[in-house]
């Protein structure tokens, strides 16, 4: 085994085979690997966002629930005061409404006193003539004596 | 070169032969020298350059999917993982093709074959006088670095599968199931004697197959590349014949080498296939 022009003609064959794989075999299995490496990092970086997204849709449910209840609370308290200024309202209206029935009732009252005490008032002027007339004896001519009784009534 | 046949021919048989290991004509062990006395060496001889080059090929890939398995991690894939993970995506989903059966094992078996056949094919990508030269120069006398041309390593390969093949057979069918495959058809209980020769020519085909065609596709393709360089070494002063061949061994072996890419993966990949198909078929009932 000599060493000759062989291993010179070998060793540029084997040069340039290397210079044929770098330019034409390399690149497409290189780029192969580097869409598979991409195609990867794309679907982490998806997952990556879902779940950020996710996160956030879950903060900000947490925050709608938050002002949800927080109006809700508000609403309700804003009911309750409503419900007493109804209840007040109702009260005061009532009371007013009790005081005129009340005081209608003691004009009323009053007014049938008054008409009592004058229909009293011209009985016991009747009872008063008829005792008179009796004790006297004789009739007492009511309309002779008109004015006599108007005086005994008004006293009365 | 002194005498142009006669080193031709040395030439080839050099670059033919392994560094084999036996027991010399004077009953001492040690190294051949020379064709003659590695064949006087009988059957108890060992190829070392086919051992040690498919042991340390076998070894470089396990440290390197080792490696890789060790630091993988599961983010986004750089480098060398990512090859890793896209070889092991092409051959598991290859498995899954043409594998029916249920066996945990079928996957790493095809990706071990894979790239060992692979990397021992890829042997022949590098000028074939670098290695020898070298070798020559430690004071080793031949050096065979493509473990695949040499039949005694496909054949070793194809007997592990073989094996497997034969070990499947028997723990899915069981013994009598296998036999009777082997037995009761084509023909029915009648042609017995014919089914047996005939299923089993069917299964030896199959390790013999699977040998030779490896050893072969490979073993044809370092012989062009020795064919090719011995074109260089007709090189006798600046004549417009010797440039020509000058000339023409180099564009001729990068065209060689550049087809022997596919060669070499298509050489793999079909011994790959191959073992894959044939568990598939230890694994069914019939076929």
């Amino acid at each position: 085994m000599n060493i000759n022009a062989t291993l010179l003609a070998q060793t540029i064959m084997f040069a340039l085979f290397v210079w044929f794989c770098m330019k034409f075999v390399w690149p497409p299995i290189m780029a192969a690997l580097e869409q598979r490496k991409k195609q990867i990092a794309d679907g982490l970086a998806d997952a990556e966002r879902a779940k950020h997204d996710l996160e956030l849709a879950a903060k900000r449910s947490a925050e709608i629930l938050r002002e949800a209840k927080e109006k809700a609370g508000e609403i309700i308290v804003n009911a309750e005061k409503r419900d007493s200024e109804i209840i007040e309202a109702a009260k005061a209206k009532a009371k007013i409404e009790g005081e005129r029935i009340l005081a209608g009732a003691k004009a009323e009252i009053d007014q049938e006193v008054f008409r009592a005490k004058e229909q009293l008032r011209t009985q016991v002027s009747a009872i008063a003539l008829a005792g008179a007339s009796k004790i006297l004896g004789r009739e007492i001519d009511a309309k002779a004596h008109n004015d006599l009784l108007d005086k005994l009534v008004a006293e009365i | 070169m002194s005498s142009e046949a006669h080193t031709s021919a040395d030439y080839i048989k050099h670059h033919l032969q392994n560094l084999t290991y036996g027991q010399l004509p004077d009953g001492t062990w040690g190294i051949a020298h020379s064709a003659e006395e590695a064949k006087a060496m009988g059957f108890w001889a060992l190829n070392l350059d086919t051992f040690i080059m498919s042991l340390l090929l076998g070894a470089a890939v396990m440290f390197m999917f080792r490696s890789v398995a060790k630091s993988a991690a599961s983010g986004i894939p750089g480098g060398l993982q990512n090859f890793c993970e896209w070889s092991l995506e092409f051959i598991d989903s290859s498995v899954r093709g043409s594998f029916s059966g249920k066996n945990n094992m079928v996957g790493p078996l095809a990706l071990t074959i894979f790239f060992w056949v692979l990397s021992m094919n890829l042997m022949d990508l590098v000028p074939i006088d670098y290695i020898p030269l070298l070798m020559s120069a430690l004071g080793v006398p031949f050096f065979k670095i493509v473990p695949s041309t040499d039949p005694n390593a496909t054949f070793g390969m194809a007997i592990g599968v073989f094996l497997l093949v034969l070990y499947y057979s028997i723990k899915m069918k069981g013994l009598g199931g296998f036999t009777r495959e082997l037995t009761l058809q084509p023909f029915g209980k009648w042609g017995m004697p014919v089914n047996l020769l005939l299923e089993g020519v069917n299964l030896i085909a199959k390790p013999i197959s699977l040998a030779l065609r490896l050893f072969g596709n490979m073993y044809a393709g370092e012989m062009i590349f020795i064919l090719i360089a011995l074109m260089g070494g007709a090189w006798a002063g600046m004549s417009m014949g010797s440039t020509t061949l000058y000339g023409s061994q180099i564009l001729l072996s990068l065209g060689w080498a550049i087809f022997h890419i596919l060669i070499v993966t298509l050489q793999a990949f079909i011994f790959m296939t191959l073992t894959v198909v044939y568990m598939d078929m230890a694994h069914q009932e019939h076929h």
